[in-house]
């Protein structure tokens, strides 16, 4: 996982409530085998004007124009400004993956739903929750120009923006140290790898025959 | 010195390190891989420049999505063919030992690890599968798990779990003829229901168990997680020892000894302390027929469909009237009257070789009843197939009117071409009667292997005990 220390970047501002996990990456592209490749088909609902599939070459599809994420003044984006409730409904850590591809690092709304909120942390996505005056000053200013850019610094938990200041904002320290540090669960689990490689010695002292066939 | 129990000991045995929050990293000694929950934790390790840290852990078989005819051909369906394709690949990089679709060792991830030897008692197994639980059978600690933990098992061999609670099942008394451990473990379901075993460990034991084999004991180990428990685990005896023998993973010579030396140890110590128990009396029970779309939604076929109105829980009422709908019965319908369309015996809850010898003892001699439309009988395994058919089970099935299928989960979830239509009514030894499980709109019966060969003969269910006298 990369680690996230500090990010600089104009917003993609995503103005509706509620947006749940089907709209971020609908469940026909979960019959992928991959974990990339989903950026093409994120909010494809809303992105396309005819439907689509797997496999299906997205060049040939129509562009619903009037959709932010089709507006090129924002492509640059590496921030999702969300509202309310921001990944609801189903589990699928592909909501994530297709956030990831596409080329965001960060989310910042009021709120997330909660199993969204932790498949962030295990794909090295930082979701941030500010306070409702403060993200409505965000999306003022991100509408209003597209190269409105403001800086997050994850060791001093604060965003920094031009006309509204700087913004603090709350974490877990675990996950906080996770994230500088780039650490997913993986990550963790092979600070103790010297724990792991004794338990196997230990292991194949006293039950040799399950390391008959390594 | 304080008693252990099973569970306990398995636990125990495989903790690495424990945390302040009382997570513990455990050791994982086998792990079962599939084309369906692998492909994205393979692309995650290698996004990560990982590689998997214990190749020799690692046996990987497709099951899921195979075709159960025509594997001479290309598989139809393009998108079961890229996830075999997947495995393949993901495999061939990472050198991993795997069973191809074609080689007679294939079949259900869980039938093929007992078979193999590759689950052994003492181990901690996990696969990306909520049957894993089934391997627990051979006194082994074994568990489903997600994607993201595959990937975290592939990178470090380990996870980071908690205890669970352990409940004890003690079933006595002599199992009449014609009723099976299929029967024993959904009338179980029928009594705790399906969160009764939520957040447990279940250790099954009592005179009854004793007497099981191991298939017998597998199918209720599988089907532990259907009682919500993470896990199902049965102490090792003689039949366990005897079972592993010879398989070709299995430790041998002096390994072999100083195996089963280790492995007497794996039973609950007396006095062991469970945070509850169950008693079942297997000498009282008939054979069982799920009516509803829970597991937990069964009755005996000597019984009539449960009406809603009886039950004084206004939620469960209201879940019961639902699956009556979807299922399109009546209350108090007689259960031996009610007419079935397909027949399928397989899945990794009774698909092995004792399950199929039963069905053809029922089917012998006999043929199917002319309103049924497909019968199929899906072996676990390869090698269950062939032992089948040196035994002439197939001939037995196929003149009956049986087709004689290739391994694989087939009807059990319908992710290949094998489901059922709209309306229709199944009998099947599978383990789940969800909605759309075997096809969208499909309605299933779970039932034991001489169950659903009866309700082939009859057209509709028919008590197994007659078939046994
Ligand atoms: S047979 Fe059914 S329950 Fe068993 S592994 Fe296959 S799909 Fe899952």
């Amino acid at each position: 996982m990369e680690a996230f220390t500090k990010l600089t970047s104009s917003l993609l501002p995503l103005d509706r409530p509620n947006v749940d996990t089907d709209a971020i990456i609908p469940k026909q592209y979960l019959k992928s085998v991959k974990k990339s490749g989903f950026g093409i088909n994120l909010f494809d609902d809303w992105r396309y004007l005819d439907p689509g599939e797997p496999d299906q070459d997205n060049s040939q599809r129509r562009l619903d124009k009037d959709f932010i994420l089709n507006n090129d003044q924002y492509k640059n984006a590496q921030i999702l400004l969300a509202r309310d409730n921001y990944g609801c409904g189903s589990s699928r850590e592909h909501a994530v993956w297709a956030m990831l591809d596409y080329g965001f690092r960060a989310v910042i709304s009021t709120s997330f739903a909660d199993i969204f909120f932790s498949n962030c942390f295990k794909n090295g996505m930082l979701p941030i929750v500010l306070k409702k005056s403060e993200v409505d000053k965000l999306f003022e200013a991100s509408l209003n120009d597209p190269d409105y850019s403001i800086s997050i610094d994850l060791e001093k938990q604060q965003v920094v923006a031009d006309g509204i200041g700087s913004c603090q904002f709350d974490i877990d320290e675990f996950l906080k140290h996770c994230m500088l540090n780039g650490l997913d669960e993986i990550g963790i689990t092979l600070q103790y790898e010297d724990k792991i490689h004794a338990y196997e010695e230990r292991l194949k002292q006293s039950s040799p025959w399950l390391f008959a066939h390594d | 010195m304080t008693a252990l129990s099973l569970y306990d000991k398995l636990w125990n045995s495989h903790v690495v390190h424990t945390q302040d929050d009382g997570t513990s990293l455990i050791y994982i000694d086998r792990h079962l891989v599939h084309e369906v929950t692998s492909p994205q934790a393979f692309e995650g390790l290698r996004l990560a420049g990982r590689v998997p840290w214990r190749k020799a852990s690692i046996l990987a078989v497709p099951d899921h999505n195979v075709p159960t005819t025509d594997r001479d051909k290309e598989i139809a369906d393009p998108v079961s063919r890229k996830q075999l394709q997947a495995l393949d690949q993901n495999c061939d990089f990472f050198a991993l030992q795997k069973f191809e679709m074609n080689d007679p060792r294939q079949g259900i991830v869980h039938v093929i690890g007992p078979e193999q030897g590759a689950s052994l008692p003492g181990m901690t197994i996990v696969c990306g599968d909520s049957h894993t639980s089934t391997h627990g059978a051979l006194a082994a600690l074994s568990f489903g798990i997600g994607t993201s933990e595959v990937e975290h098992v592939l990178a470090t061999q380990c996870l980071l779990l908690r205890k669970t609670k352990s409940m004890r099942v003690n079933v006595s008394g002599a199992l009449p003829k014609g009723v099976y451990s299929k029967d024993i473990v959904l009338a179980l379901i029928a009594k705790i229901g399906t969160a009764g075993g939520n957040g447990h460990t279940i250790e099954f034991c009592g005179e009854t168990i004793e007497k099981l084999s191991i298939e017998a004991r597998m199918t209720i180990c599988n089907m532990s997680i259907e009682a919500g428990a993470r896990a199902g685990v049965i102490g090792v005896d003689d039949k366990t020892i005897e079972y592993i023998a010879g398989r070709p993973f299995a430790p041998k010579d002096a390994m072999w000894d100083a195996a089963v030396k280790s492995w007497r140890q794996l039973v609950s110590d007396e006095g062991a302390n469970f945070d509850s128990t169950v008693d079942l009396d297997a000498s009282q029970l008939s054979p069982q027929v799920s009516w509803g779309t829970s597991p937990e939604m069964v009755v005996p076929v000597d019984g009539v469909v449960p009406d809603p109105d009886q039950e004084p829980n206004a939620t469960k009422a209201e879940g019961m009237r639902n699956a009556l709908t979807y299922m399109g019965l009546t209350p108090g319908q007689a259960v031996n009257q009610i007419n079935i369309d397909k027949i399928f015996i397989g899945s990794c809850t009774n698909s092995r070789i004792e399950d199929l010898r039963v069905a053809a003892q029922v089917v012998k001699g006999k043929t199917l009843a002319s309103n049924i439309k497909l019968a199929i009988i899906v072996p676990g395994s390869g090698l269950v197939k062939r032992q089948a058919e040196q035994e002439g089970l197939d001939q037995i099935f196929k003149a009956a009117g049986f087709e004689w299928r290739d391994p694989g989960c087939s009807m059990c979830l319908g992710m290949n071409a094998d489901q059922l239509e709209s309306g229709e009514r199944c009998a099947s030894t599978s383990n789940r009667n969800f909605e759309g499980r075997q096809g969208q709109g499909g309605r299933t019966h779970l039932v034991s292997p001489a169950m659903a060969a009866a309700a082939g003969i009859a057209g509709h269910f028919d008590d197994a005990r007659k078939y046994f006298n």
